[in-house]
């Protein structure tokens, strides 16, 4: 049988399905959800840098890493949904790169959480949750991303482009800053993200001037996008307490710092779309606490149900 | 290096590795596209490959890994881990010159060089580049960019007012 084939000199380039035919005498069974395979990715265990607390550096990734997963998957709703198949296919890509960052910023807190508060006793590896355990079996209060990652666009495709062009240029700063970071987990995810967010805020931000600067309703609608959740702003830049300590460390970044980048590149585009800067009060805090510390919006139980149901149901399916 | 198996174990490996091609654009080698990091072979004839992922969320990465492992264990090499680094990260720059001659043959526009990361923050670009990305079937320098993102998380859709044909780009990262 062809699938069996043997010859590497008779691969044929032109047949881009005949090496998935080939991995058949190796091949895994395909897991129903998740990824399934125990990724060798050699950054994931690199050591805990000097003076870092494992537990912050766990919570910080888990940070970085919830904003990316549940902002992907809101994304990724519009796929079969979006005006034209281009939106389609741009929108399904920024959301297939920011799921890259979350797998290994997750795989990263799972492994630096297993190491626990005795970082550096024998054995202790390997303990912490994988990418998958995270992603599919977490509560609600146990994911630390933003409000503005979790909202649903409720098919208004203003509201989507209003939301990435204000999550794409908050992450990009965020990441561009972390190229420097002590941990090279961080520093390698921002070394790349950078890149794609690069795309990713240059296509929201073309869409901003397309719709702000269009007919009379794309701009109304547009506005209209931005008053909704100009809200969940505010919180991108609160500090946490884990941030505070792990910017002392040379490993995170504050994203306070982050605030007069973020608010230029939104004046820049805003102004060139004919759209006023929303004068709306912010959501605060409830107690102290936010999307941080594992307070949320009801909305995030909404993407849990759909993103996390079959994982639930069928725990370690395959087929 | 620490490895203790001869030279020529290592280069018999590598030129088996070098035949893998690209699961989505399988008119290159995984060493065209520029993500093999690394061969090694142990005294044992373990082969340990490492290699990078284009995008942080290419699905073609375990497919990748599936057909260098298929592919060394039909050339004799049964125990096989292929890993994969991140950093530093990709760049189209990595894609050789052999790789941007047979991307053009299939049609698809080769990237532009990128060069090194300028300091400072990231400009916002708000217009299409003016960059001229020649159009591969006719070689007009005067094509449009229809969408920044194409079928592949590495791919740009572009047309040709010249000849009348789309085609994809492979973008600059």
């Amino acid at each position: 049988m062809s699938g069996h084939h043997t010859d590497v000199e008779e691969h044929d380039a032109t047949n881009a399905y005949q090496s998935l035919s080939q991995t058949t005498a190796v091949d895994d069974p395909r897991w129903a959800f998740g990824t399934g395979v125990e990724d060798v990715q050699a950054e994931i265990t690199s050591p805990v840098p000097d003076g870092v607390d494992p537990a912050d550096l766990a919570a910080y990734c888990l940070m970085l890493g919830d904003d990316a997963l549940i902002c992907s998957h809101r994304i990724s709703e519009w796929v079969s949904n979006a005006p034209e198949l281009e939106e389609e296919v741009a929108l399904a890509n920024t959301a297939l790169d920011l799921l890259g960052q979350a797998r290994v910023l997750l795989a990263r807190a799972g492994h630096v959480e297993g190491l626990g508060s005795t970082a550096g006793s024998a054995g202790s590896a390997g303990r912490g949750r994988d990418e998958d355990a995270l992603a599919y079996l977490r509560t609600e209060s146990q994911f630390r991303n933003v409000a503005l990652a979790e909202l649903g666009d409720e098919l208004d495709f203003a509201r989507a482009i209003a939301r990435l062009l204000i999550f794409s240029t908050w992450r990009l700063a965020l990441l561009h800053r972390l190229l420097g970071s002590r941990d090279p987990v961080i520093a390698a995810v921002a070394g790349k993200g950078v890149k794609e967010l690069t795309y990713h805020r240059d296509y929201a931000a073309r869409w901003t001037l397309r719709l702000g600067d269009g007919t009379d309703e794309s701009h109304r609608r547009m506005q209209a996008a931005l008053d909704a959740i100009w809200p969940y702003v505010e919180e991108l830049f609160r500090t946490s307490d884990e941030e505070r300590r792990l910017v002392e460390a040379g490993v995170a970044v504050d994203p306070a710092q982050t605030r007069a980048e973020v608010d230029a590149v939104l004046d820049e585009v805003l102004a060139k779309a004919t759209l006023t800067r929303p004068q709306r009060p912010a959501i605060g805090t409830i107690g102290g606490r936010g999307g941080r510390q594992g307070l949320h919006t009801e909305q995030l139980g909404h993407v849990l149900a759909e993103m996390q149901s079959l994982a639930r149901q069928h725990p370690g399916a395959t087929w | 290096m620490v490895s203790g198996a001869p030279a020529s174990a290592r280069s018999r490996a590598r030129t088996v590795v070098a035949q893998v091609v690209d699961p989505e654009m399988p008119m290159l080698t995984l060493d065209d596209l520029g993500v093999v990091r690394g061969v090694e072979v142990d005294d044992h004839g373990g082969v340990t490959v490492t290699i990078t992922p284009t995008y942080s969320g290419c699905p073609a990465i375990e497919v990748m890994r599936d057909d260098l492992r298929a592919t060394l264990g039909e050339a004799g090499y049964d125990r096989v881990e292929v890993r994969t680094v991140l950093s530093p990260p990709w760049s189209t720059d990595w894609i050789s010159d052999d790789g941007r001659r047979k991307l053009a043959e299939a049609g698809v526009a080769p990237p532009g060089r990128v060069g090194p990361r300028p300091t400072g923050p990231i400009p916002l670009t708000l217009t299409p580049p003016s960059a001229a990305v020649r159009c591969p079937r006719c070689g007009s320098p005067a094509t449009e960019e229809v969408s920044r993102f194409g079928p592949t998380a590495c791919t740009a859709l572009r047309r040709c007012p010249s000849c009348r044909e789309p085609f994809e780009h492979m973008k600059e990262i």
